[in-house]
């Protein structure tokens, strides 16, 4: 956790931006918003985290600071304040002067940001360049200054590369450079480190935050990620919706949630340092137009009452600089950021082995990527690999699973030797080993029902067929927390964690022994995470099915498995019992792998 | 876990997504075409029966004003040829069209499944196939072959137009082989012709589609042309293209003799066109144009 | 109407860039692997264009007609310049050595040698289709920029729909209603066939080259349009472009630098595309007009079942599209950053 900001001493924003009574709508349904009455004053050298789940309009908000919308949505009510003129009410060609100078947007997707066709060095005096500032060597001299500060190569060798030459974090990090150059007062950042290795986004984070500190630049960081803002935030907005549902400084927020959504968010979230029972958001994120009566939370409350459908809450004030949007507010009990925790699996629990590997090594072609992987994974037990991208988690996973053949060493189930890839083990392997999917918006057959496709593993190993399978399929989505309305539906009409409960469905459906997991949280909102985690323990307890959990998110480790393995570039660094690796690591590359995990507490 | 509360909202679920043909009734391009292109077929067929003259029966003096669009250069009423004129080259362009739809998408989507060499091998020879513009290809066996019979046009319009069809269909069974849901199919251990059929080719419907129907517009094209540079199963029986070439002299004294079977041509060109077209809007991102 | 360009080939796909090597070697073993593949394609079209002709049916029984039964004399004759006793593996092999060599053979039906009976026709065939295609690249390229100004509006879709119509209509389909209305029914400007003495150029007579020229282009055009016109909305909708607009960037320098470079390479091949289909899509059009180029020369000497000539202008015609196809491979590859990087890695 990283020092407080300083204290600002005025309220008026002299530099500095301030939102007023913001509400954006969708052109094509009148009277539906996408955001609505959003409040908020950005100080300078001070970051404000705007905190949401998918659908909850903070992308929106972001970009409305830069006078911009996407098309489709248009901004119907509020002002953007900005050195005493409203951003809104400018003409446009002095909306797009301030753009990029005054107020700078740094993207979240890395790799769409740059143009491929031009070079870098290009692209980033471009700005300047345009509007005639300094001259050809000052341009390019401030260029140099800037990637030296993100902690980039400014050599001519780096300036002529082009975007594809240059990995995920150094595009992120020469974005950062080309949005500081001009020394803008405001920062928008839309999530930049999504997608980013936990160190890469460490480093990009730290050097995000010196940035603006020395430049005095009045920063919104937009993210999904409460651990992220736990880090660099001095304030944060929780959005729901389209609403802001709580306003508070970073340590009040996490100390003190008042609104049960960001308590719920809270409770989703695991921690580095303890194991917790992890629980969701019963329901799902209502889209714009669909949005309940009265509070938009309110169908997904546990404390819900009558008046919260009669009429949208305003956002109170209750504390200095605290401000929360329920009419519940004192009458729900108290939190505790502990709340939730739960003792650490015992790492002297006798085990009992049914998955073995050995020596694994697994090649691409002539490629070796995995080299000489030894671990197992014993009843009702979950294991956890952990890594950064490329280090080889996923490939042992699919190799485990039946999907890669390419393999050497040995991989036995319940002492047989399992083969390389499904079409070479037996029908009973095939069946005891199941495999689920990073993606669900991909891992489901479109052109199929849901019925369809939890029934056929039953069909295929021979569990049950006909009607007594429709009754089995009813059961299963029942345990998954899915009506039996959703039989007949097909996957594009449900959500993202709606779809991963219709694969894990589908797994148990063939009744196995084991359940390979290949980041299949990674893709959903943390409270999603969160509810899916809890359906998978309850699995466990019930049905003592062992998992292969392979993931990056070192925190959900904590709260989900017994045993673990750090892999980096293909080869296991350290394997143990999760208490003990994380609570004592051994390894230099563990440690700094759980130093640069944000952390929530 | 309270399970009523996730019944509910997913009963409120989106609303139940339409199918290919539905969306296609909303594109304007899709109505307009496929009514274009229905009127035009069922005249092709149904024509003949409501004929007011034979298609070999000379009524009048060549290039006479006689009926309602006249005679040609044998006096033959062109109305009449009309009405018999499209019934062969619509049925080999349809059959043509299966052909190729059939095996230009089994080629391609064998190939994208098989990967490494059988995609190599496969579409090098397709290659091949595609070096040829396609009326080279049928003019070239034509040289050796007298009178074309009505399965030989099939054959070679089908084949000069499946490698077409191939290379859609490998570009979208290569975006689809990929994904996890066949990935998952083959770790259930499914067959692999099983895999192809039920978790690869439903979802190539609307590409397939939209491809067809283009398919549809190039061989009628190309049928029409072969008639026209005189390539019929029968030089006397009515063929629209072939009707263009007979009358050429006679377009300046009687022009429906040549312009009629052009504006035909041209119409049901342009439905079947603008139908594909419509179909293919509906596979596109949020409808193109 | 024109060739569909719905198969625009993916040029970094088709042949993985080799590995290994740097900069020049690297390069010219990336273009030598492409000419072979070129040369391999070529030899295959031979094949299949040798056994259409001569396998499939028998020519000497197309070429005589009736009279194959009573001129036994012309029978045997016909038998020997083919070489029919002769296998066909043996016939093949002769022929493509004399191909090779430039003996494209005898013409059945003047009896002159082949390759002087095409030079002409091959010259004009070649002016036709580079002035077409001269014509056709602003005019496309134009369409689509004004189309995509009023994107998604009523203007915009009622050119698409104008150039969707245009794109459907076979292209004598186009040539003879041209001929209609400007030659002979309503205006009567231009001339309706092109007549020419022998040995004169028709560009001598320009007003004859009009109205070919602008057949292929209303078949052409359409297509290249539409393409271009979508890969710049594509383009336009990017996240890069997006982010060059919140940068501050002026809408004319998004759209000149940042769009219009990324979507000239699709536009490139799809122009390739095309003028690889001119080469076989000029048969009709001259047949139209009666162009003296190497399309109506195939037509008729199809229609005369002269498998020489055939051979030697389908050879010709086939060799035109597979050297086109591969310029517009290397063009493409030149013009993409990623592509140039990856195979000089």
């Amino acid at each position: 956790m990283s020092a407080p900001a300083q204290e600002p001493t005025t309220t008026r924003t002299t530099h500095g931006i301030a939102i007023e009574d913001l509400r954006i709508g969708l052109t094509s349904r009148p009277g539906v918003d996408v955001v609505d009455d959003i409040d908020l004053v950005l100080r300078p050298g001070e970051v404000v985290g705007l905190v949401g789940e998918s659908g909850s309009g903070k992308t929106t908000v972001g970009t409305a600071l830069l006078g911009y919308t996407r098309s489709g949505a248009a901004i119907e009510r509020g002002r953007i304040l900005y050195e005493d003129k409203d951003v809104l009410g400018l003409p446009w060609q002095q909306v797009r002067q301030l753009r990029g100078e005054e107020i700078a947007y740094v993207p979240q997707d890395p790799a769409a940001a740059l143009n491929p066709s031009i070079r870098i060095g290009r692209q980033i005096v471009e700005l300047m360049e345009l509007r005639g500032i300094g001259t050809a060597e000052s341009r390019l001299q401030g260029a140099r200054e800037g990637l030296a500060e993100v902690g980039l190569p400014n050599d001519d060798e780096f300036l002529r590369r082009y975007s594809h030459q240059l990995s995920g974090g150094q595009v992120q990090r020469v974005a950062l450079a080309m949005a500081f150059l001009p020394k803008p007062k405001v920062l928008v950042l839309d999530e930049p480190t999504t997608g980013l290795d936990v160190t890469t986004q460490g480093m990009v984070l730290k050097t995000m935050g010196e940035l603006c500190r020395t430049h005095g630049v009045a920063a919104l960081y937009v993210t999904h990620d409460l651990a992220v803002i736990a880090n660099i935030a001095d304030r944060v907005a929780v959005m729901y919706a389209g609403q802001v549902a709580e306003l508070a400084d970073r340590d009040t927020l996490f100390r003190h949630p008042s609104h049960p959504y960001t308590r719920a968010l809270l409770d989703s979230i695991p921690h580095l340092s303890q194991a917790r029972a992890l629980r969701g958001i019963p329901g799902r994120t209502p889209a714009p137009g669909a949005r309940p009566d009265g509070c938009r939370f309110n169908d997904r409350c546990n404390y819900a009452v009558d008046e919260c459908r009669q009429g949208v809450p305003e956002l109170r004030e209750v504390g200095p600089g605290h401000e929360v949007r329920c009419i519940r507010v004192g009458e729900i009990g108290s939190w505790d950021i502990s709340r939730g925790t739960v003792p650490d699996t015992d790492p002297n629990k006798p085990r009992d082995i049914i998955l073995s590997i050995e020596g694994l090594g697994v090649f691409y072609g002539h490629k070796q990527v995995v080299f000489d992987v030894s671990f197992d994974l014993g009843k009702s037990e979950v294991v956890a690999l952990v890594g950064e991208s490329g280090s080889g988690k996923t490939t042992i996973s699919r190799a485990v699973g039946g999907l890669h053949k390419e393999w050497t060493g040995t991989i036995a189930f319940e002492g047989n030797q399992l083969g390389h890839g499904s079409r070479k083990r037996s029908v009973s392997d095939r069946k005891r080993i199941q495999y689920i999917f990073q993606n669900p918006y991909l891992s489901l057959n479109p052109r199929l029902t849901i019925e369809q496709i939890v029934k056929r593993p039953m069909e295929l190993f021979g569990v049950a067929s006909g009607r007594k399978a429709t009754e089995r399929v009813v059961e299963l989505l029942d345990q998954v927390a899915l009506g039996p309305a959703v039989l007949k539906y097909q996957a594009s009409r449900l959500s993202g964690g709606e779809r991963q409960r219709v694969a894990i469905a589908r797994a148990l459906a063939a009744e196995p022994d084991v359940l390979v997991c290949d980041e299949i949280t990674s893709a959903l909102d943390v409270s999603v995470q969160g509810s899916i985690v809890e359906l998978l323990e309850s699995l466990r307890l019930s049905r003592g099915i062992s998992m292969l959990f392979v993931t990056h998110n070192l925190a959900l480790v904590r709260s989900i498995a017994a045993r673990v393995q750090i892999l980096n570039a293909g080869r296991v660094v350290e394997s143990g019992s999760v208490v003990e690796v994380m609570d004592s690591p051994k390894e230099d590359y563990t440690r700094r792998l759980l130093a640069n995990s944000p952390a929530i507490d | 876990m309270s399970t009523t509360a996730d019944a509910v909202s997913v009963a409120a679920a989106a609303p139940r997504t339409p199918s290919t043909f539905q969306k296609a009734l909303k594109q304007k391009r899709f109505v307009v075409g496929g009514v274009i292109t229905v009127l035009v077929a069922l005249f092709a067929v149904f024509g003949r029966f409501v004929a007011p003259h034979g298609q070999n029966e000379v009524v009048g003096t060549p290039y006479s004003s006689q009926g309602a669009l006249g005679t040609d250069y044998l006096g033959q009423d062109v109305l009449s040829r009309l009405m018999y004129g499209g019934t062969e080259i619509l049925v080999i362009a349809l059959l043509a069209t299966v052909l190729s739809t059939v095996v230009g998408t089994l080629i391609g989507v064998v190939a994208a499944y098989g990967g490494g060499w059988w995609d190599e091998v496969i579409m090098r020879l397709n290659d091949v196939m595609l070096a040829f513009p396609q009326i080279l290809l049928s003019l070239v066996v034509l040289t050796a072959v007298g009178q074309p019979r009505a399965w030989m046009l099939v054959v070679l319009v089908g084949l000069s137009n499946a490698p077409r069809t191939a290379r859609i269909a490998r570009g979208v069974a290569l975006g689809l082989v990929s994904r996890d849901f066949v990935h998952a199919a083959e770790a259930l251990g499914e067959k692999r012709s099983r895999v192809i059929v039920a978790e690869v080719l439903p979802n190539m419907n609307a590409p397939l589609l939209a491809e067809a129907g283009l398919r549809l517009t190039f061989s009628i094209a190309l049928v029409a042309a072969l008639g026209f540079l005189g390539f019929s199963t029968d030089p006397s029986a009515a063929n629209w293209g072939q009707m263009i070439q007979e009358n050429r002299l006679g377009l300046s004294t009687q022009t429906w003799s040549v312009l009629a079977p052009v504006l035909i041509i041209g119409l049901f060109t342009i439905g079947t066109n603008l139908t594909a077209d419509g179909i293919a809007q509906v596979t596109q991102r949020g409808g193109d144009d | 109407m024109a060739a569909d360009t719905s198969t625009l080939p993916d040029a970094l796909g088709e042949v993985a860039p080799p590995k290994g090597r740097h900069g020049a070697a690297a390069w010219a073993s990336w273009v030598l692997r492409r000419l072979g593949l070129a040369v391999l394609t070529l030899w295959l079209v031979s094949i299949l264009v040798f056994v259409a002709t001569t396998a499939l049916g028998d020519p000497v029984r197309a070429i005589l007609g009736k009279d194959y039964n009573s001129d036994k004399a012309r029978v045997a004759q016909l038998t020997a310049q083919l070489n029919l006793d002769q296998s066909l593996v043996t016939r093949y092999f002769h022929w493509l050595g004399h191909l090779l060599t430039g003996d494209l053979g005898t013409s059945i039906a003047s009896g002159g040698p082949v390759s002087q009976l095409i030079t002409d026709n091959v010259v004009n065939t070649l002016v036709l289709v580079v002035i077409s295609a001269v014509v056709m690249i602003p005019v496309a390229f134009g369409i689509a920029m004004i189309s995509t100004n009023y994107r998604r509006r009523r203007p915009d879709t009622a050119i698409q729909t104008v150039l969707l119509m245009l794109a459907a209509l076979p292209e004598f389909v186009i040539g003879i209603l041209l001929v209609a209305i400007f030659s002979t029914t309503v205006f009567h400007w231009l001339p309706a066939v092109t007549i020419v003495s022998p040995g004169v150029h028709p560009w001598n007579a320009p007003k004859t080259m009009i109205m070919p020229v602008a057949t292929l282009v209303l078949a052409v055009a359409p297509y290249v349009s539409r393409i271009v016109r979508a890969t710049l909305l594509e383009v336009l909708d990017s996240d890069y472009v997006e982010l060059a607009r919140l940068k501050g960037i002026p809408e004319r320098v998004v759209m000149r630098k940042h769009a219009l470079l990324n979507a000239i390479v699709p536009g490139i091949q799809v122009i390739a595309l095309q003028l690889a289909w001119l080469a076989g899509g000029v048969v009709l059009v001259e047949k139209v007009f009666n162009y003296p180029g190497v399309g109506n020369q195939l037509v008729d000497s199809v229609n005369n079942h002269d498998v020489p000539m055939v051979q030697a202008l389908s050879m010709i015609i086939a060799g035109v599209y597979v050297v086109v196809n591969l310029v517009a491979d290397l063009l493409s590859i030149l013009l993409t950053p990623r592509a140039r990087t990856a195979i000089s890695a």
